[in-house]
């Protein structure tokens, strides 16, 4: 299939980025552009050899949110090309430390969870 | 990566990798670990003798609805016979501090916990609002650092309890010992990181958390299910701490260790002789009664300051003093309650007369 569906939960006041709704359902391309390069998109159902695809990764998740869903401030969740460190990323309730963080390939009916620690106690 | 088995029981699947230890270990004996290391905290530092009765600073957060949740779950299993409370301030801050209440407000049934909620209105007659809108937003967190320190202490006498417990964290004490290093704040750079503080006349405050990370109060309260609020407060983005902060999860990303590590030089300070000469002696203020370093606290000092509509100069000592000079209070002015220690403590106190009216 060329899209997987996935269920983002957003928390600990992150959720006030992203229109005030803690739960989303999201479907993004299940092949992505490999590496920064070329910006245009020619993507067709198979690999191309005239543009290096790869599996969707948590890496290419946290820019589309940017890019897609996010409404204000990218600098509260994004930093440096991943999370902003203090937000803590739960990929089907484990660690996302123990799949590979970014690297870690999605999967169709992921559950990626978004945890803020940067407010009071 | 493909998931582990957890690295204590061998038999889980591991959900969680420890940022203290870099274990990774699964949610049952994730939340024994965290549990015992709090209970191993509070008995190795004898925090807790039975009969205690003991209150818990809740403001809905998630450190302290953590900190009620695992102090009733361990007064249950290991028997400590305390009695517990739960204490909240409410500054008066619209918008943050009625919120986090109602969270409150549920952890009392949920844990079955009496609360009790003083409010700076009821005690300073002004509010965190009131007091922003007057100074505007630099040096508001500490006039909210400085009358919440008291108001616990006066909610606490009121309830006649013998220990205040906090849910400050690893990463709160790590982040305030590099800024007492950053502002040169020597007396507190010494204090910082006693898990207990106890002077003659307060009530015993210390913080169960110590060495507990903030990742794993959030990650243990995420698969505990458990209700907090969590939105910053609204003057906050202007405090110092943020820079301490920041500063402090860059080190935590590149060396998770640090933030204990942190803990541990802080508590190796040791003062030098001829500048510890220097500190000031604890006396009490002459006006309310309450521990000070100097004749008025900080809190008489701060409030006298809005009273007199010259708040700003209340915040640094050079300008107090200019303060001082300026002439006494009026007598319609707002003046705190005077401070009555609780029971037990005032029989070792010898007598001192109130403040005149």
């Amino acid at each position: 299939m060329s899209t997987i569906s996935l269920k983002i939960e957003f928390g600990g006041g992150l959720e006030l980025l992203f229109s005030n709704q803690r739960s989303h359902r999201i479907s993004i391309p299940a092949l992505v552009p490999a590496s920064s390069g070329s910006s245009s998109t020619q993507q067709k159902g198979e690999g191309d050899d005239a543009q290096p695809t790869k599996p969707a990764d948590l890496s290419y998740l946290i820019f589309w949110l940017r890019d897609n869903l996010l409404k204000e401030r990218a600098e509260l969740f994004v930093e440096n090309g991943t999370v902003r460190p203090g937000v803590l990323v739960l990929v089907n309730d484990t660690d996302w430390e123990l799949e590979g963080e970014g690297d870690y390939q999605l999967k169709d009916g992921d559950e990626i969870v978004f945890i803020s620690t940067l407010h009071g106690g | 990566m493909p998931p582990r088995t957890c690295a204590l029981c061998d038999d889980a699947r591991a959900i969680l990798k420890r940022p203290k230890t870099g274990q990774q270990i699964c949610k049952e004996c994730f939340f024994y670990v965290f549990e015992t290391e709090v209970h191993n905290t509070i008995t190795e530092a004898c925090l807790f003798k039975r009969g205690d009765r003991v209150a818990i600073g809740a403001s809905g957060g998630k450190d302290s609805t953590v900190l009620a949740h695992v102090m009733k779950t361990l007064n249950e299993r290991y028997a400590y016979g305390l009695e517990l409370f739960l204490l909240s301030i409410d500054e008066g801050i619209t918008g943050y501090r009625d919120d986090s209440l109602e969270t409150v407000k549920r952890n009392q049934q949920q844990y079955d916990i009496p609360l009790k909620i003083l409010s700076y209105d009821e005690l300073y007659g002004w509010t965190m609002d009131a007091i922003v809108s007057q100074i505007g937003r630099k040096n508001n967190c500490t006039f909210c650092g400085v009358f919440r320190r008291q108001a616990l202490d006066r909610g606490a006498a009121i309830l006649d309890v013998d220990h205040i417990v906090t849910g400050h964290n690893a990463d709160d004490i790590a982040e305030t010992v590099l800024m007492n290093i950053m502002r040169g704040d020597i007396a507190r750079l010494g204090r910082c990181t006693s898990i207990c503080t106890q002077g003659e006349d307060t009530i015993k405050r210390s913080k169960p958390f110590k060495y507990a990370y903030e990742k794993e109060i959030v990650m243990y309260a995420y698969f505990k299910k458990l209700d907090y609020f969590s939105t910053e407060c609204i003057y906050s983005p202007d405090a110092y701490r943020g820079h301490a902060r920041a500063f402090l999860k860059d080190l935590e990303a590149a060396r998770p260790s640090a933030i204990i590590d942190i803990i541990h030089s802080g508590e190796a300070f040791e003062i030098k002789d001829d500048v510890k000469a220097t500190q000031k002696l604890q006396q009490t203020c002459r006006r309310c009664g309450y521990m000070s370093s100097n004749e008025l606290c900080k809190a008489c000092t701060l409030l006298e300051g809005l009273e007199c509509g010259l708040a700003s100069n209340a915040v640094t000592g050079s300008a107090r003093r200019k303060l001082d000079v300026e002439g006494h209070p009026s007598k319609t002015m707002r003046q705190i309650p005077f401070f009555r220690a609780p029971p037990h403590l005032q029989l070792s106190k010898q007598s001192v007369s109130p403040a005149p009216s």
